[in-house]
């Protein structure tokens, strides 16, 4: 009798063991994948720092590009990208804020509301060079605008609109309704709860998606590309502030630019070794920038996560 | 009148009214706005295709096995474009399920919550890299690398594009089946081990069934973007029209072959003007096709629980 009860035991024995063996072989097999994927990403850091990183210096962020690979440096390409992205923030953030907002907070449940909402997610998926067709159809030679500043800053504004979309449903979507309520309770309107209550609860957490919608704006090559921006640009916007009155002027939103992405893909496209190693140096300083944007909003999303909890 | 009615009368209260109305247009503005991108993009696309597609039968530019719109004997066979793009994101697919199938589980099923919360920022990162690096990478880093293992294998090619393809929409594709997988109910997972199963088998027996419909959008989704994505294949899978059937040959995508087109100077109104948005439309129609199909499975796991 008992020794019946032991085969048995230790048959389930076995079989416990064996799922234990799955379950570790499993596990394994996924953390070799993980270091696999992050090996890659490793290399390609690497690569890119081994590569270029001996060519970044003041002379390389204050010159302009050049036919002579040694002298070329990326100042017009920098400058173009910070121009590009005012001109992305100041359209997709209150643009996607406001979509956000309504469709979260406004919306009524029907025919229309759901079409936009399938509109946007299927606008997340759009190939971004379509927007570059868009942008050369209807921005360039529609309104006849031309390959500006101000046309790069839309089209990329347009692309990463369902992000800050997105972004701030959820952040919406995470402020208690007890806030709302009492908002109302106390008798403010609509707009008034919105704008002194949700909003500036939401804020860190539309903050976070502004940052990686700009993020991938800033390496996005493909529109720039298509709208014809790819041409050899050596000199820089009229400033945007001057010491003479009116201090302020917007002839930098009519001027040509490039940017930095298209500078990189343009000294990866020459034969040459020496223009790669500029191409390298581009990639490092790109990589820094979109790298840093991420690392901010992940780590303001982790500290409003910490918020939430406490 | 009643001290409702008078206060319901103040100035002070009718301004409030006013903006919040106003605020309310301009936000529902906002939110329309986004039907009105899409309405141009359909918009530009046609009318500025209409000219190619007034010259070029629609049969020809199906069927022709050439397409060489610049040469003096020109011909407009999509099949070239499309054949190239299907092997890199096929390429890209190969990579990319297997190693998001894995990656998905193991977030969602086997790593504690504190590793979780590390790995996806890095992740994250993965995803925040510019494709343009990516291109760097694959033309100058993996393609050189890759030579001294692969007999035959071109300096553009189809295959190392692909592959970082892939790697490209791991991040994208993980994040969304693993979101699927953690909506599947907990009583699921606990009766499966109740019945006595392993982690493993609780995963491909409850879990990935549970949210299949979830883990298909994640895949048709990954799939359209690297349809759609440009710049890898145009730095590295070079920008010659090529239908083969060898990966390791190199062969323009649809997308390369619009960036090659908008490097030179492209007279408004040309018939080559107007091949870049004829391809570019077939390439729209292919990623809308892909997004809507993941975009209502995506929403029916989320309605199923």
């Amino acid at each position: 009798m008992s020794g019946e009860a032991d085969l048995e035991h230790a048959a389930t024995m076995r079989l416990v063991r064996a799922k234990r063996v799955q379950d570790l072989v499993f596990g394994v097999i996924g953390i070799l994948v993980l270091i696999v994927v992050m090996g890659l990403l490793v290399t390609l850091v690497a690569d890119l720092l081994i590569d270029g990183v001996g060519r970044i210096s003041p002379e390389f962020l204050t010159s302009f590009p050049s036919r002579r690979a040694a002298g070329a440096g990326v100042l017009s390409a920098w400058i173009g990208t910070t121009l590009v992205m005012l001109v992305t923030a100041a359209i997709a953030v209150p643009l996607g804020v406001g979509a956000g907002l309504y469709l979260e907070e406004y919306a009524a449940k029907n025919i229309l509301t759901d079409a936009i909402e399938i509109n946007v997610s299927n606008l997340a998926g759009v190939p971004s060079i379509i927007y570059g067709l868009l942008a050369l159809g209807f921005f360039v030679y529609g309104l006849n605008l031309g390959q500006t500043v101000l046309v790069g800053g839309m089209v990329l504004a347009l692309l990463i609109l369902p992000i800050v979309i997105v972004a701030t449903r959820e952040a919406l979507r995470a402020v208690p309704s007890g806030l709302r309520e009492s908002a109302y309770g106390i008798g403010a309107n609509r707009w008034q709860v919105m704008w002194s209550y949700i909003l500036p609860s939401a804020r860190p957490g539309i903050l976070t998606g502004a940052i990686v919608g700009l993020s991938r704006a800033i390496g996005e090559t493909a529109p720039i590309i298509t709208i014809g921006a790819l041409t050899y640009i050596a000199f820089l916007p009229p400033a945007p502030v001057s010491a003479t009155p009116p201090w302020i002027n917007f002839d930098w939103l009519n001027s040509p630019f490039t940017v930095m992405p298209i500078q990189m893909f343009n000294w990866i496209s020459r034969p040459q070794a020496a223009f790669h190693v500029n191409a390298a140096a581009t990639g490092v300083l790109l990589l820094g920038m979109t790298l840093l944007m991420n690392g901010f909003a992940i780590y303001l999303r982790y500290r409003l996560r910490r918020l939430v909890r406490t | 009148m009643s001290e409702y009615q008078a206060l319901q009368a103040s100035p002070f209260l009718r301004r409030g009214r006013i903006l919040a109305a106003v605020m309310q247009a301009l936000l529902f503005a906002s939110a329309a706005l986004s039907v009105l991108i899409t309405g141009a993009i359909v918009w530009v696309l046609v009318t500025e295709s209409l000219p190619f597609f007034t010259q070029v039968p629609i049969w020809d530019f199906l069927t022709d096995l050439q397409w060489t719109p610049v040469f003096t004997d020109a011909h407009y066979g999509i099949l070239p474009l499309l054949s190239a793009t299907l092997w890199a994101a096929g390429i890209a697919m190969l990579v990319a399920t297997p190693l998001g199938l894995i990656l998905s589980i193991y977030l969602s099923e086997f790593a504690r919550p504190s590793v979780r919360e590390v790995l996806k920022p890095i992740l994250e990162m993965l995803a925040a890299v510019p494709t343009v690096v990516f291109g760097y990478f694959a033309l100058l880093f993996l393609t050189p690398l890759a030579k001294q293992f692969i007999p035959g294998l071109e300096g553009f090619n189809l295959l190392i594009p692909g592959i970082v393809l892939g790697i490209m929409i791991l991040p994208y594709v993980v994040s969304i089946s693993e979101d699927a997988m953690r909506a599947v109910p907990m009583a699921l997972r606990e009766a499966a081990f109740g019945l006595g199963m392993s982690r493993v088998q609780m995963a491909f027996s409850v879990i990935i069934p549970g949210a299949f419909s979830g883990v298909t959008a994640a895949y048709l989704l990954g799939f359209s973007r690297a349809v759609g994505e440009t710049m890898v294949v145009a730095i590295a899978a070079g920008q010659n029209p090529n239908l083969t059937g060898d990966p390791r040959e190199g062969a323009a995508t649809i997308t390369a072959y619009i960036v090659q087109m908008s490097l030179g100077d492209l007279p408004h109104g040309s018939l080559v003007y107007s091949t870049i948005f004829a391809v570019g439309l077939v390439l729209f129609v292919i990623t809308l096709i892909f997004n809507l199909l993941g975009f209502f499975l995506r929403r029916r796991f989320r309605e199923a629980y």
